[in-house]
């Protein structure tokens, strides 16, 4: 009976993962918001349809009890996650939401296969990874002036990637984590946040070449100093969101090809002047030339992938256990042994699915600023998954970083959380100021004239509430030519993507809080 | 109704709105565009990789498997048991081959490693295609049973070519020519695989017999005479039109720059054609030969029959030699165009020479897995015959068989005109120095019958003299046994 309910599981979760990801395509094609919405829910089912088919399955090959407890506690973690985000922060993307629980379901599934003690572990730092994601999006909100220290960020990311290039204890020949009080640290998990702010806060007013050579630098000290602890991935992750911030800020494609042109050099040289670097091309050309040796963990990788095939081995079939590290920087290699490289491509496109909710909310912001943080957000996220994919799949050498979300480890769960939230704080940020906007026209063309009552804006938000009387009386929340209805073409808050109308509020009445009081002010100490 | 005018300070112009955006789907896009190779890469893996790593030397996924499934059995062509493995009251499982030394290189070992077809086999005799349904039935015990291999291999045939060769150490291949079954496959000296584990110690330690070797595959043999079908073959190219006029006066003995080359037992051929030179193995006529071929010619037939080159086969194999520089002396020549100089090669090889000009110059690819079933009996896959490539032409083919059935009508293989079939051939006695030893190895290759060819046989006995001597009566006691089990 077991083997039937094993056998049968396999096809269902993988067609429910199916379902989901095209799901997170058909999404834009839909218009109605009340036709998303029911889509976004359809989804969390099938999400949960899923970690119940898996944790029945689990439950019945690891016969272990708790497990059972394990799956209530999973479920309740998830079903907070979504409806606090949905529910506090009505204007979040749901879209992104949902595949950061589906992401990170994946991840509770997989990494209880592969040891429960992790699991649980992991269990862990994921609740309290959520909570402080959580505050993130009202941090952004209330607390501008965080986000703009950039040149203490500068300062901080580069002492913190220093201290683990001088002090950080040395695992599998690379320096990148530190032991506090029994749970080890990746500082450059977060660092990668921390680095895409400053970039950010540099490259904003990047109009003069002196500028954009001190980013630069900036940005080389660090890959450098990625480069000497042996992080390689990392240094790549920080080298090309570096390149795609400054593309994006300048709008040169010269400086992206003066960089790859530079990078390639860079990396000839670090192939032939560090043995760490030859040791993974040399495994990447031929892993089985020093197969009991560095070409072990990525031949392992392949057997795993090539003996799951399309539709895997079954959860618990097959033995992924035998690759290194499965967990944490082969865990896409895990997940086709045993659920199928059809499962591996769903998985893919859900990442890609996620990557292209953070481009596309980049591209609805209109603040310069946030749109590099969102934009280099975006690519380290996308890098980190090309990387971890490519590596395991052997497109590329294998580099060793995570699978964000799905693979083992705290600082990895934390800073992704911790990234998600700010990309959502962003479009927050950017729904607050159309709501906004939107109301000045309101106030424009309504018939009571700056009575409007805009249905989405939260009570408390404003710091001078001017609309509170209208929305306690209802007064003037009738049809008013249909401009506060959200989707009716006014704007499209989720899940369009590609470039869209924008409107500009720069010149609305809270202008305390537009950029171009900065840009005054760096004129002025640029004077000095 | 009050209306208020609103005027718009630095209202942005649509241009602006629309350029702002490209730069980020210019990054966009790229990314996706990564997503999508990684996507393709892994498809890509999928279809074109995933065989080769699965039969990779260095895959250890099936030993998880052994934890899941009892390892299946294999099945000779005519329905006996060749590997099964026991379960006894305890739970031990114990791998049994009623056949004892008989299969011992063929199918191999599965314990202390694994060889022959139970390693080229592991991934199927250790997973099941059993439907879930009728798997759940044998529930009791928690392991399944493996899928069934069932081999191309006849129990019978295999006996009497086991006996045949008797206590010479050496091979004997038998194939179908039209097919590529191979249908019998003896090395020795064998072992006994029931036994292996216990007396593993002494095999490995044991370098002078190497008993573990599969002489019929990896064994690496000086091909003699047998090899003037390959020397005839290239006369005949560089010749054409030409060759039937051949004409040589044999005296036993030619000298050539300090080389000498004799007949065997320096018998005088007296004048002879090609077709006699051939069928008497004259090597005079032949090292004559070898100095008017041109070397790159030759080497480069050599090379298209597969001699420096992986045979394409699934069973693991020695690489066939052949060596003659472009500049070789004359005494390399005529030495090398016997069959003796530096050319090495597998029986198996052997045989598949003999089959491409039993098959009228196609070599079938020669397989041993004949289908692949559940241990119900439910099919799985079937291996299909197929083709490697033409290697001669239909007319070459022809004139090599006929070639080949003057030698057992009027040659060194006489003993096989004595039956109720036809057959074609050619002998060879490989003159070897070994560790300090001399002697001749016995060959012979052809096949039955000559019109239609049903079977090849590849023979050959270490240090068993001439090849009509021993091998030729081992090939013909093949070929009788092959016609009593499957009619003429």
């Amino acid at each position: 009976m077991i083997n039937l309910i094993i056998q049968i599981s396999k096809y269902l979760i993988l067609l429910l993962m199916a379902l989901y990801t095209l799901q997170c395509f058909t999404v834009f094609r839909l218009k109605d918001e009340e036709a998303k919405g029911y889509l976004f829910l359809r989804q969390n089912m099938l999400m949960f349809f899923m970690h119940f088919v898996a944790f029945m399955v689990l439950y019945l090959e690891l016969s272990e009890t708790t497990i059972l407890l394990f799956y209530g506690a999973q479920v309740l973690y998830l079903a907070a996650v979504l409806v606090l985000f949905g529910n506090l922060y009505r204007k979040a993307s749901r879209l992104l939401i949902n595949n950061m629980c589906m992401l990170t379901c994946i991840g509770f599934i997989m990494v209880t296969r592969l040891s429960y003690e992790q699991s649980v572990k992991q269990f862990k730092i994921a609740v309290l990874s959520s909570i402080v994601a959580l505050l993130i999006p009202v941090i952004i909100r209330k607390l501008r002036f965080i986000t703009r220290m950039y040149w203490a960020y500068t300062l901080l990311g580069i002492g913190m990637l220093g201290l683990v290039a001088i002090a950080a204890r040395v695992t599998y020949g690379a320096k990148i984590s530190f032991e506090v009080g029994g749970i080890s640290v990746q500082p450059s998990e977060f660092v990668k946040i921390i680095f895409v702010f400053a970039i950010a806060g540099l490259l904003t007013h990047a109009r003069d070449f002196r500028r954009i050579v001190i980013a630069t630098g900036l940005a080389a000290v660090h890959v450098l100093i990625l480069v000497i602890s042996k992080d390689l991935g990392s240094a790549l992750i920080f080298f090309v969101t570096y390149l795609v911030m400054l593309f994006v800020a300048t709008r040169n494609p010269f400086y992206v090809l003066a960089g790859v042109l530079s990078g390639s050099v860079a990396a000839v040289g670090a192939y032939f002047l560090f043995g760490h670097v030859r040791v993974r091309v040399e495994a990447w050309k031929n892993p089985f030339k020093d197969y009991q040796g560095d070409g072990y963990q990525i031949g392992q990788s392949l057997f795993a992938i090539s003996a799951g095939g399309w539709f895997g081995t079954g959860l618990c079939q097959g033995s992924p256990g035998a690759i290194p590290l499965a967990a944490q920087d082969m865990m896409f290699s895990a997940i086709c042994e045993e659920l199928g490289c059809v499962f591996g491509i769903c998985l893919i496109l859900v990442c890609m699915s996620c990557f292209i909710m953070f481009a596309n909310i980049a591209m609805q912001l209109t603040n310069r600023y946030y749109r590099l943080v969102a934009v280099g957000l975006g690519t380290t996220y996308a890098v980190q998954t090309f990387l971890t994919v490519g590596g395991a799949t052997k497109l590329i050498p294998l580099t060793g970083v995570t699978l964000p979300l799905v693979s083992y480890g705290g600082s990895s769960m934390l800073s992704t959380l911790i990234m998600f939230a700010i990309v959502q704080g962003l479009y927050m940020l950017q729904r607050d100021e159309e709501s906004k906007a939107e109301k000045r026209i309101q106030e424009a063309w309504s018939p009571y004239h700056g009575e409007a009552n805009y249905t989405g804006v939260q009570e408390g938000y404003y710091e001078d509430d001017r609309y509170a009387e209208a929305r306690e009386t209802g007064y003037g929340s009738e049809g008013r030519n249909g401009w506060d209805e959200p989707g009716n073409g006014f704007y499209d808050p989720d899940g369009y993507f590609g470039p869209r109308y924008e409107y500009y509020a720069d010149d609305g009445p809270d202008y305390r809080e537009r950029p171009y009081q900065e840009e005054r002010y760096d004129e002025k100490t640029r004077r000095k | 109704m009050r209306v208020k005018e609103v005027r718009f300070e630095q209202e942005p112009e649509p241009v602006q709105s629309g350029g702002r955006n490209t730069e980020l789907g210019i990054v966009t896009y790229t990314f996706v565009f990564l997503f999508l190779i990684m996507i393709g890469y892994l498809v890509y893996l999928n279809i074109w990789k995933v065989k080769d790593l699965n039969s990779s030397v260095y895959n250890t996924k099936d030993i998880a498997n052994m934890d899941k499934y009892i390892r299946g059995t294999i099945l000779s062509a005519d329905g006996s048991v060749l590997a099964q493995t026991d379960v006894l009251d305890d739970g031990e499982e114990v791998r049994v081959y009623p056949f004892a030394n008989k299969f011992a290189h063929i199918i191999g070992y599965a314990t202390n490693g694994q060889s022959g077809l139970e390693a080229a086999c592991n991934k199927e005799l250790l997973s099941s295609h059993v439907s879930a349904l009728s798997r759940q039935e044998d529930e009791g015990d928690t392991k399944t049973r493996g899928d069934s291999v069932v081999v191309t291999l006849n129990a019978n045939l295999q006996s009497v070519a086991y006996d045949a060769l008797g206590s010479y150490n050496g091979a004997v291949v038998a194939l179908e020519p039209d097919t590529g079954k191979i249908l019998a496959m003896v090395s020795k000296p064998d072992f006994d695989p029931n036994t292996i584990g216990e007396v593993w110690e002494s095999l490995v330690t044991d370098n002078t017999s190497s008993v573990l070797l599969n002489r019929a595959t990896q064994g690496l043999y000086p091909p003699g005479s047998t090899f003037k079908i390959l020397t005839t073959l290239a006369y005949m190219r560089q010749k054409p039109g030409e060759f039937q006029n051949f004409q040589y006066d044999c005296i036993s003995q030619i000298t050539v720059n300090d080389v000498t080359i004799n007949c065997y037992n320096n018998t005088v051929h007296g004048q002879e054609d090609l077709k006699g030179a051939f069928s008497h193995s004259c090597n005079t006529a032949f090292a004559k030969i070898g100095m008017d071929l041109d070397n790159e010619d030759f080497i480069s037939v050599c090379e298209e029959f597969l001699f420096n080159r992986s045979l394409p086969v699934t069973l693991q194999h020695s690489t066939s030699q052949f060596n003659l520089n472009r500049d070789a002396s004359y005494g390399e020549q005529m030495t090398t165009a016997i069959g003796q100089g530096e050319t090495l090669m597998t029986p198996l090889h052997m045989a598949m020479i003999a089959a491409t000009v039993a098959n009228g110059g196609i070599l079938m690819k020669p397989y041993c897995i004949d289908r692949v079933q559940t241990w119900e009996g439910d099919l799985v896959s079937t291996t299909k015959p197929s083709r490697y490539k033409r290697l001669m032409t239909e007319e070459e083919a022809r004139i090599l068989k006929e070639y080949m059935q003057e030698t057992v009508l009027n040659g060194t293989a006489t003993e096989l005109g004595w039956y109720n079939f036809t057959a074609a051939g050619k002998t060879g006695s490989a003159e070897y120095i070994s560790g300090g030893q001399e002697g001749t190895h016995s060959w012979f290759v052809g096949f039955s019958d000559v019109a239609d060819p049903d079977l090849v046989v590849a023979v050959i006995a270490e240090n068993g003299g001439t090849g009509s001597q021993t091998a030729v009566p081992i090939a013909s006691q093949v070929f009788q046994a092959y016609y009593s089990i499957y009619g003429n």
